[in-house]
């Protein structure tokens, strides 16, 4: 038993020597974690990490059938689905994973928003998020084309030709990204390219930067527990709170589990460049909103042309985002801003409203 | 004398620090040149052809109804009117590029994506596409149809 122990111990220590892995426990060790009513919030971030590592794993494992060229991919996905051992279940998995990260990255984001944890010294956890947020809506884009199916073929259509609308280097953006003038095969690979290596280097790059900053500052105390002093203690970030955080990550691969098992992802028909798009096209859930914006504006607005402005305004909220922390002039501890709450509730109304009203207008009038 | 000696470093030190940062920049360039021109494709053979044959026959499309043909690498759409003009159009919306199709009950082409109608015209009557279909020229010559650009 005593030699087990200093085993362990020379082992460590020689690791140690070599590594200073103590720095990094250190940091973990070091962090508290506030105990209030808003506390529920703070499990949100780690929920994405979770999710994005199901995602690396399932997506690794999908690499090893999926060929990525106009003429296979689409039966490469469907021998994934129809032949491979469990492969209906990992493909399900990637998309059921991809869709609940991207809804835990939405709530995640406008909490942060609304309990002003953007505020200086976290202005940069803050754009860093943002940026970890477009990186994982661009995920989703390029990702749904990959089984070049009627829908991805259409939604990559539209959402390539909403980058041509930008003025100035919109239509250069849109070659550069399609791989030529229009949707094809070159397409599909040059979106393979991004989903699989750009995008995974990108953002395991930038979430080490978010979580050491998020480390370093520690959790932002929302101004309204701040001024009525409502705190109730706190808890080590270890053990205390990984551990809950661990119980909330069974329970998601629980439920992806259960989603993919029941509702398995679908691969539909595949992609015709020559066909119509088909009656009740829409793109995924978290595009709804966009998509159904550019559909109720009118061609023209003041003599410019409707999906160019609905564009550029998605484009502007966008950056506003980003730059919520020098706009909010309100920082010190406890001080409220309305303003911005407003604005958050604004943009979440926003969304929810017009997501409900693209699933409930009738497709065909 | 060594207040000499400290400016002539201090110059000498400038000019190394541009020499290395021009160098750096020069390299980065030389690096990142290549990768941008290498990820610009390369100009693909645009389609040159100025009509087509399509490969059904007159009877093949009944009065009030629409079939979608390739015209070089775009998609068209040969519509015959409910009084059985054949007219034939691109079949790309002008809004955001989708598919267009021709929808029986509104004697109308529309679009699916964002609910895009046009009129028998080609012309853009209701939703958000800002203009009209592309027309084309159908001249049927016996049991052929030839779908040529306007020129």
């Amino acid at each position: 038993m005593t030699n087990d122990r200093s085993w362990h111990r020379r082992f460590w220590g020689w690791l140690e020597d070599r590594t200073g892995l103590s720095s990094i426990t250190a940091l973990a060790k070091k962090k508290d974690v506030p105990i209030h009513r808003h506390t529920i919030w703070y499990y949100l971030g780690g929920m994405s990490l979770f999710l994005f590592l199901c995602q690396l794993v399932s997506g690794v494992l999908l690499l090893f059938y999926y060929r990525p060229s106009a003429g296979e991919a689409f039966e490469s996905v469907h021998f994934i689905m129809a032949e491979v051992q469990f492969g209906w279940l990992v493909r399900s998995l990637h998309a059921w994973a991809a869709n609940l990260m991207v809804f835990t990255v939405f709530i995640h984001l406008f909490s942060v928003f609304l309990l002003k944890a953007y505020r200086a010294p976290r202005d940069l956890t803050w754009m860093s998020g943002v940026v970890l947020f477009v990186l994982t809506l661009t995920f989703g884009f390029t990702g749904y084309l990959l089984p070049w199916n009627t829908l991805a073929f259409f939604a990559t259509k539209v959402g390539t030709e909403i980058v041509g609308v930008v003025p100035f280097v919109g239509e250069f953006a849109r070659t550069l990204l399609r791989g030529g003038t229009d949707v094809t095969g070159a397409t599909l690979t040059r979106f393979y390219a991004i989903h699989v290596a750009i995008l995974p280097a990108t953002t395991i790059l930038i979430v080490g930067l978010h979580v050491l900053q998020v480390q370093r500052h520690g959790m932002s105390i929302p101004p309204d527990v701040e001024r009525d002093g409502s705190t109730r203690g706190k808890m080590k970030f270890v053990p205390g709170f990984l551990l809950r955080d661990m119980v909330g990550w069974l329970v998601a691969l629980a439920a992806l589990a259960a989603l993919a098992a029941f509702f398995p992802a679908h691969l539909g028909e595949k992609a015709d460049a020559f066909a119509p798009a088909p009656a009740g096209i829409k793109p995924e859930w978290y595009f709804m909103y966009m998509f159904h914006t550019l559909k109720l504006l009118p061609s023209h607005i003041l003599g410019l042309e409707g999906e160019m402005l609905g564009v550029m305004g998605f484009a502007l909220a966008g950056v506003f985002l980003l730059l919520v922390p020098l706009l909010d002039r309100r920082r010190g501890p406890g001080e409220t801003s309305k303003l911005f709450t407003v604005i958050a509730l604004t943009m979440i109304t926003y969304i929810v409203v017009l997501t409900v009203m693209g699933y409930t207008a009738n497709p065909t009038q | 004398m060594a207040g000499d000696r400290t400016a002539v470093n201090s110059t000498r030190r400038k000019f190394v620090n541009w020499l290395l940062g021009t160098s750096a920049i020069g390299y980065l360039a030389a690096v990142v040149y290549p990768i941008g021109r290498y990820l610009i494709p390369p100009p693909a053979g645009e389609s040159v052809a100025n009509s087509v044959t399509l490969p059904f026959s007159p009877a093949d499309i009944g009065e009030n109804s629409g079939r979608a043909f390739q015209f070089g690498n775009k998609p068209g759409i040969l519509v015959r009117t409910p009084t059985g003009d054949l007219r034939a159009f691109s079949a790309v919306c002008t809004h955001l590029s989708c598919t267009v199709q021709y929808r029986e009950d509104l004697r109308q082409i529309w679009c699916a994506c964002h609910n895009g109608h046009f009129d028998l015209n080609g012309r853009n009557v209701q939703g958000p596409p800002p203009r009209p279909l592309d027309a084309f020229d159908v001249n049927v010559r016996g049991d052929e149809i030839v779908v040529s650009k306007r020129t």
